[in-house]
């Protein structure tokens, strides 16, 4: 094989895992936000915003 | 004086809902960066001249060594949480070691992956048992028992603390991965860049290598926060049902 077919795979894998790892983060993220405005929505907040809201 | 407006300052940064703010500040600004670093390096990866020995092969040295460089960084950062969990019981260490270990996994999976890639054509074999990829690959299994660890306790707290303990214990791995090549007879080659007496790495080599360091750098510290951030939201949300449940009880 060729040393360019080695180069290309380096490179190939390292952004194969990066890309995968942002994406994860990222989704990971979206999916918890998404978890607490559900929550939110259905009226159940953090015991410190409910006390925010009562003093306001 | 001085020394209260220290700590305060340091409780101020505990404190997960001022990191959640100071997180949406920053992290645009930390991606832009790594997004721009990471154009530079790779320009600078495959403009600048190839080896005179490995030709081109040279520019998988610009994935590998940084990725290693990571590898061993997230783990020195994982045990400096990890002391923050044991000694101060800071809020945020629990979730910043709990955060870096899958991020330290993937580092160190590019850094065996395209290391095993360069060994083939330059060193005529895929893998050999020596005391760098042995150590390295170590490095790899811990990182894998520290997130089943985390995964197989439900109290995070408790996790927390027997995490911190074995990453403290497995710490000692680091210095025998950096040293492994002085200490032992192995394949791979001494330290070049960070060693006494200065880097012997050639200038051609070693921009386009800094560069592409510093852009995993600060990749690292971006994927960090913002999985630092999830983790603060996944407990968030797991006290917001422990609530729910309880007030649902009442109810009943």
């Amino acid at each position: 094989m060729s040393h360019t077919f080695y180069i290309a795979m380096s490179y190939a894998v390292s952004a194969a895992v990066i890309l995968c790892l942002i994406a994860w983060t990222w989704l990971d993220g979206r999916a918890r936000r998404q978890e607490l405005a559900e929550l939110e929505a259905s009226g159940i907040r953090r015991r410190s915003a409910q006390a925010k809201d009562d003093a306001a | 004086m001085t020394d209260s407006l220290a700590i305060s300052k340091f409780s101020e940064l505990a404190n997960p809902t001022r990191f959640l703010a100071l997180a949406a500040r920053i992290l645009p600004w930390m991606a832009a960066a790594t997004v721009i670093l990471f154009a530079i390096g790779l320009y600078l990866s495959f403009t600048t001249e190839g080896d005179y020995q490995q030709g081109a092969t040279v520019r998988i040295m610009y994935v590998h060594v940084p990725a290693a460089w990571l590898s061993m960084m997230c783990y020195t950062v994982m045990a400096v949480s990890a002391i923050g969990t044991l000694v101060w019981r800071h809020p945020l260490a629990d979730v910043s070691h709990k955060a870096a270990a899958p991020l330290g996994a993937a580092f160190t999976l590019i850094a065996l992956a395209t290391g095993s890639l360069w060994g083939r054509p330059m060193w005529g074999t895929w893998w050999v048992w020596d005391a760098r990829l042995t150590s390295v690959f170590v490095l790899f299994l811990m990182y894998l028992g520290l997130i089943a660890l985390n995964r197989a306790m439900d109290d995070p707290s408790r996790a927390a603390r027997v995490s911190a303990v074995l990453i403290l214990v497995g710490f000692v791995n680091i210095p025998i991965i950096k040293f492994s090549v002085d200490w032992w007879n192995t394949l791979h080659q001494p330290a070049s860049v960070i060693r006494m007496g200065g880097p012997t790495i050639d200038q051609e080599f070693l921009w386009p290598l800094l560069i592409m360091a510093i852009a995993f750098t600060v990749l690292f510290f971006t994927l960090h926060t913002m999985a630092m951030r999830n983790e603060i939201w996944r407990r968030r949300v797991a006290a917001q049902r422990r609530m729910a449940a309880r007030m649902a009880g009442r109810e009943a």
